[in-house]
């Protein structure tokens, strides 16, 4: 294949490209979650439409990233996918029927007479929620670590069950949300706008909160990443921490952009705060956890699929990742600016 | 019989393909039909074909949609489940399934967008030019996943290695391996049919209501044409199929025919009671020596019975037997109800003819039925290999347990149950407004996103009187 012809690092070059669609899914897909899951504090059915209508245009293409991600760790890191999956059953399935569910409420919702409508009402903020609390099982599942045999999956039915996961979900929920109000802050106006500033500053000072012990929990609960973060039996490694310390600051400075422009009225500020949280503590995991695919014994290298097999992969990825990407700026352009009332996609 | 973890991730993954199955073969034929009804309306400018357009793009909006969702869990699930094929698969068909993703949602998000939200957006050539091309993507998904699918029928094209991991070692092999040209045709043919006889029940039923509607006359004759010509077409398609069947397969072939022991001149059994643990049909219905004749074309053929195959080897020969039975019947229906409907065009009886148009609606569903039918003697007729001849359905299954795979096989079951009601009602309440309802009712003028599968979708209630 060309791939040994070119010299390419074909696993390094996967890794970050599936690295990459998952964090575009935690981001995109997070705001239009969080808007669901603010769905039930709305004032009024109306302003329930207006929130619905803002994400509408968008969620199906974020969503996309999802199944590339899944399909790409299939194709590129099936050991990885096989390593998994099996060992997250629950939290992954409950996530998939969740995220049909409110999927599907999406039309049904406008679609239906008086009672159906209460129905799919429910069915898109409960599913928007569960989808949220599984990813975030799934999350904190993953950072504990997989049992692992020759690659295989050989721990228990409930190992992504504990204390920590269960922390890591309740503050993925507190961050979607935080998404989800910024995102109503930038795209609506009036009353609804009013809304979800207050909703932002509630989400903001649970995030605040939630990350802080997420982070603390994470280096007494895995000694691991604790030393790559510096610290070992209580001492601190202060050139190591260094090193790693423009992530935390990005986080603060995620947290304090957000709280600046809320307290200012700046419309689109309190978004890009909140995506500078994401991508702190997406980058601070990945720190910790790499060079492993699968935590703690399995590295990318390891869960790679054949190098012919991944060069083929590129050369299709290297014609519709440019392709999916450009599109999804397009749709962005085209729905940009206020979405009031009226703007009624159904 | 054991509901094991094996057992019950079959029927998770055979319930959850089986839905998903439904909702491509029906698109793959719609879109294609909307870019015929599209270029017909542009080569013409008859707006019959226009209101015709505009009403299946709802529908197939809807349709596609669910397609969507259901789609997704198919891209988790063979990991949460099957974690060994996955791991052991990847590295030859690895490729093959990532493109089928990959192309399916760069069509999913750009033509289709066009498609659905663009008729006043672009120009009417560009438009075609996108409903074209959503045609041709969908047929692109179809390559993708029957190629993986044939390879996994009849592997070509790869070697075992020291370690038991398989490699490529010819590309063109792997994705155009023996079977695959034969099950494209035999897949999009079908996905053709289900289309037009879902076109052709929906336009019968409006013209027991109105007889007059002409938009509903003109499309019950353009399903008549896609039932006389593609069903002959596709009885050939699927007769090749099986002869490929007794060659690359004997052991499935055995099975769909409920031979069980190797002889010449085997019989045609019309209909058996086939039965795994006496290794013999408790009855049949029989024709001497046409069972040679059908699957080797000569009445003396030495045909390969099931005993043949260590029991351990052998498909579940009764669900294979049946549902060839019942594809193969539905298959002669479907060419039948052609010609009939052909005579009646001929005749100039057809829009009087009450019990043609009662007959098309009732095999609305069936090309659905005969494609599930088709796809359990494909799939459960390869049993008990999930990679034929290289790797068993029993050592491909993933680490979980028994009590996980059950609660998650009955919520798919509600949850399924509950969104097919919904989105099959509201298909339902669009047909029978009818194409005319449709068009009269005021086309949302906001813009709709592009790539937002359910963009198309009908608007509130009683916006389409």
């Amino acid at each position: 294949m060309s791939s040994s012809l070119l010299n390419l690092d074909l696993p390094l070059i996967w890794a970050v490209i599936i690295a990459i669609a998952v964090l575009m899914y935690v981001m995109l897909d997070g705001f239009d979650l969080g808007v669901g899951i603010l769905f039930p504090f709305a004032g009024s059915p109306a302003e329930r439409d207006v929130m619905m209508n803002t994400v509408a245009p968008v969620w199906d293409g974020n969503e996309t990233w999802l199944v590339l991600g899944g399909g790409g760790l299939f194709a590129a890191f099936p050991i990885a996918y096989a390593a998994i999956l099996p060992a997250l059953y629950i939290p992954i399935l409950t996530m998939l029927l969740a995220l049909i569910l409110r999927g599907v409420a999406f039309e049904f919702r406008a679609r239906a007479r008086a009672r159906g409508k209460r129905f799919w009402t429910g069915a898109f903020a409960g599913g928007s929620l569960v989808a949220t609390l599984s990813q975030g099982l799934v999350l904190g599942g993953f950072i504990q670590g997989v049992t692992l045999r020759d690659a295989r999956f050989v721990g228990g039915v409930f190992d992504w069950l504990t204390p920590y996961s269960v922390l890591v979900a309740v503050g993925l929920a507190a961050g979607y949300a935080l998404l989800g109000a910024c995102w109503l802050v930038w795209r609506t106006e009036d009353e609804l706008h009013g809304r979800a500033r207050r909703w932002a500053w509630k989400a903001l000072g649970a995030v605040a909160l939630l990350l802080a012990a997420v982070s603390v929990a994470t280096l007494f609960v895995h000694p691991r990443i604790a030393l790559r973060w510096g610290e070992a039996n209580g001492h601190l490694d202060v050139m190591r921490f260094a090193r790693l310390s423009p992530i935390p600051i990005l986080g603060a400075a995620g947290l304090a952009i957000a709280a600046l422009g809320l307290r200012r009225g700046s419309h689109g500020w309190p978004f890009a705060g909140a995506l500078m949280v994401f991508l702190s503590g997406y980058l601070g995991l990945a720190v910790g956890f790499f060079p492993n695919i699968v935590p703690y014994s399995l590295t990318f290298r390891q869960a790679a699929n054949a190098d012919n097999a991944l060069g083929l992969l590129l050369i299709g990825g290297a014609i519709l990742l440019p392709a999916i990407i450009g599109y999804s700026l397009w749709v962005y352009w085209i729905f940009r600016g206020k979405v009031g009332a009226d703007a009624g996609y159904h | 019989m054991h509901f094991d973890a094996t057992l019950l991730s079959r029927l998770q993954f055979a319930f959850t393909i089986a839905f998903h199955i439904i909702f491509p073969s029906f698109t793959i034929g719609l879109a294609s039909y909307l870019a015929v009804l599209e270029g017909l309306w542009l080569a013409t400018k008859n707006e019959a074909f226009k209101i015709l357009y505009l009403f299946w793009i709802k529908i197939f909006a809807i349709s596609f949609g669910m397609g969507v969702v259901t789609g997704v869990v198919m891209s988790y699930e063979i990991g949460t489940n099957w974690s060994v094929y996955s791991a052991a698969a990847a590295p030859v068909i690895g490729p093959l399934l990532a493109f089928e993703v990959l192309a399916a949602f760069f069509l999913e998000s750009s033509f289709l967008g066009v498609m659905l939200f663009g008729w006043k957006k672009v120009g009417p050539r560009l438009h075609f030019a996108a409903s074209v091309l959503v045609a041709l993507g969908t047929l692109t998904s179809a390559f993708w996943i029957v190629s993986a699918n044939s390879w996994m029928q009849d592997p070509t094209g790869y070697v075992r290695l020291a370690d038991g991991t398989l490699r490529a070692t010819d590309w063109g092999q792997v994705i155009f391996s023996p079977t695959f040209p034969i099950r494209l045709t035999h897949m999009v043919l079908a996905a053709f049919l289900t289309t037009s006889l879902v076109v052709g029940a929906a336009s019968a039923w409006r013209l027991l209501k109105d007889p007059e509607e002409e938009e509903s006359y003109l499309t019950l004759k353009m399903a008549i044409g896609m039932f006389a010509i593609v069903a002959p077409l596709q009885i050939l398609a699927g007769d090749a199929s099986g002869k490929q069947v007794l060659h690359v397969q004997p052991a499935k072939l055995a099975a769909i025919e409920a031979f069980w022991d190797t002889k010449a001149g085997q019989a045609f059994h019309i209909v058996a009671w086939p039965d795994r643990t006496i290794a013999a049909n408790r009855w049949e219905v029989s024709i001497p020596k046409l069972g040679s004749l059908i699957t080797a074309g000569d009445p003396n053929a030495e045909i390969k019975g099931l005993k043949d195959f260590a029991p351990q080897d052998r498909p579940p020969v009764f669900l294979v037997f049946w549902a060839f039975r019942v594809m193969v019947g539905l298959g002669l229906a479907m060419a039948a109800l052609g010609v009939w409907g052909g005579w009646l065009i001929w005749r100039g009886q057809l829009p009087q003819a009450r019990w043609f148009l009662r007959s098309a609606v009732a095999m609305g569903p069936a090309g659905f039925v005969a494609v599930i039918s088709g796809w359990i003697v494909a799939e459960v007729g390869r049993q008990p290999y999930v990679i034929y001849g290289v790797l068993r359905t029993a050592d491909a299954v993933s680490p979980v347990t028994r009590a996980e795979v059950s609660v998650s096989l009955v919520a798919f079951m509600a949850i399924y149950a509950l969104i097919f009601s919904v989105g099959v009602l509201y298909i339902l309440r669009l047909i029978a407004e009818g194409p005319i309802a449709g068009a009269a009712a005021p086309t949302p003028m906001t813009p709709r996103p592009p790539g937002y599968a359910l963009a198309a979708a009908p608007d509130e209630p009683g916006a389409a009187p």
